[in-house]
């Protein structure tokens, strides 16, 4: 499969946990939790990304991921793998 | 008087005042909108529209119609709340904005919350339990963990308005309600400057819904108008309903100092009873409840107004009540009312919402009456609030909730004058 994009992630976190507060988020360095994401935001995301995209990702690296560009980079080098 | 001895109100009381009250109910979402339906008989008991109820024996509910989610919520909190709570949430915004309060910075120690719920997220919880059996266990939301669960609301409402002080959850079926605003005041007495605390509900899901008739009370009347007839001679039974009220509760002096805008009136005293068990001699535990809140509240029978009924609507539960209200007050001594009948019983928001209604009774001077039933049994002995409202002033009402297998709660409310 292509690379996931920013923007697939975004529409997976919105779906699952609902939109950023205050700005949006496009791959900058903004974190999660600037972002207004928290642990269960991020657990809920990585749920889905499995179920749509076959990617599995362990919860702890999931957590450690601070921003979306971390968890975006993450996630294709685990579909890569 | 027959029974334990009455506790009198506690030295060095410390008055505790309701500043603020929101209100999302069937017949009325906000509270003006819910009190002028009141007084002119608008009911918010209709068939269920929620769900397609053709394969149900019943067919009646309470439901709030015209609540739009987004228009009052972050879109951030949309996938993590039940309706329940997003009616919740709402609802203490309104009281909070209504006594004035921007709780501020998010470290605010001094407001607490504490809130009744009997059902829990049932809404939500359905839906999942149907990605569980229909896709498998990964497929459910990570947020049901709390989305169903009684306390969820406290901690929302908690969360949302940065509130750090005491929080807690009652569940007392469906007398919770008044238990919370008592443990609300007995928190303010123990030196917190606030509390948000009341009670709502929504169980109107197919699931929760038919989860509702298990207790075997539910009216299987189809007629809107006939279906909860509380104290009538022809009463069959109650129509679920969702909602219910928050309301900011503060001491009297914390009030004053801060300049309030408004004092609704006094939360005067508080008791809660359980019942002895099926079987059992003694008698049920209600009019010793309220007797105890009369007490604590300093007064006597005699120096109440008006009572808002728990109004089971089932024969033999009217009459509990009611031989309990006219052993305590003496027959048709004291009005007797039901606006519940408007909404359905909305579990642990009812008791909450019955305390508004009454602080906006001694507000406006005016008593509103028990839509729908018109045919009360003389032997009840009491004065049923009928037909229209009943013009009279109102300084002290007595609240009482009962929830089922022997939940009783009170609460008497007065006009405040410092």
């Amino acid at each position: 499969m292509s690379a996931l994009s920013i923007d697939d992630l975004r529409r997976v976190l919105v779906e699952c946990a609902g939109e950023a507060e205050g700005a949006e988020f496009d791959g900058d360095g903004r974190t999660f939790e600037e972002l207004g994401y928290d642990s269960l935001a991020l657990i809920e995301t990585a749920a889905r990304l499995k179920q749509r995209y076959g990617i599995d990702l362990d919860d702890g690296d999931v957590m450690a991921a601070e921003t979306p560009a971390a968890l975006l980079s993450l996630a294709n080098a685990a579909a890569r793998s | 008087m027959s029974g334990p001895a009455v506790r009198p109100a506690p030295a060095g009381h410390v008055p505790t005042v309701v500043t603020g009250v929101g209100v999302a109910a069937p017949n009325g979402l906000g509270t003006e909108e819910y009190w002028r339906n009141v007084l002119e008989g608008r009911s918010g008991i209709t068939e269920m529209t929620r769900f397609d109820a053709s394969g149900y024996p019943f067919k009646l509910a309470g439901q709030i119609t015209g609540f739009v989610a987004e228009d009052h919520l972050p879109a951030r909190l949309l996938p993590q709340t039940d309706v329940s709570t997003r009616l919740a949430l709402a609802t203490a915004d309104w009281a909070l904005a209504d006594a004035a309060v921007e709780p501020g910075d998010g470290e605010n120690y001094d407001m607490g919350v504490i809130t009744s719920n009997a059902t829990g997220g049932f809404e939500f919880t359905h839906r999942e339990f149907h990605k569980l059996w229909d896709q498998g266990p990964s497929y459910v939301s990570v947020y049901e963990s709390f989305a169903w669960f009684y306390a969820v609301n406290t901690g929302q409402i908690s969360i949302r308005n940065g509130l750090r002080g005491p929080g807690a959850a009652l569940v007392g079926e469906q007398a919770g309600g008044l238990d919370a605003l008592g443990h609300a005041c007995r928190t303010v007495r123990e030196g917190t400057g606030l509390v948000i605390s009341g009670g709502v509900d929504s169980a109107l899901d197919p699931w929760g819904y038919l989860s509702q008739f298990a207790g075997g009370l539910v009216s299987a009347e189809s007629d809107p108008r006939r279906a909860y007839l509380p104290f009538d001679a022809a009463a069959g039974g109650y129509v679920p309903g969702e909602g219910g009220a928050v309301l900011v509760v503060e001491s009297a002096e914390a009030a004053e100092r801060r300049g309030a805008p408004r004092i609704y009136g006094e939360i005067a005293g508080y008791a809660a009873a359980f019942d002895p068990p099926p079987g059992s001699d003694r008698p049920p535990a209600l009019r010793h409840t309220a007797e105890q809140a009369i007490a604590r509240a300093g007064l006597r029978p005699g120096d109440i107004d008006v009572v808002f009924a728990d109004a089971a609507g089932v024969p033999r539960l009217d009459l509990a009540e009611a031989q309990a209200i006219s052993g305590l007050f003496g027959p048709g001594a004291v009005p007797v009312t039901a606006p519940k009948a408007l909404t359905g019983r909305l579990y642990a928001g009812g008791g909450p919402l019955d305390v508004v209604t009454a602080l906006l009774s001694i507000r406006d001077g005016v008593i509103p009456p028990t839509a729908h039933t018109s045919d009360v049994p003389g032997s009840y002995g009491i004065d049923l609030v009928v037909g229209e409202p009943r013009a009279l002033p109102v300084s002290t009402a007595l609240v009482v909730a009962r929830g089922r297998h022997g939940f009783n709660a009170a609460v008497v409310v007065r006009a405040w004058t410092n």
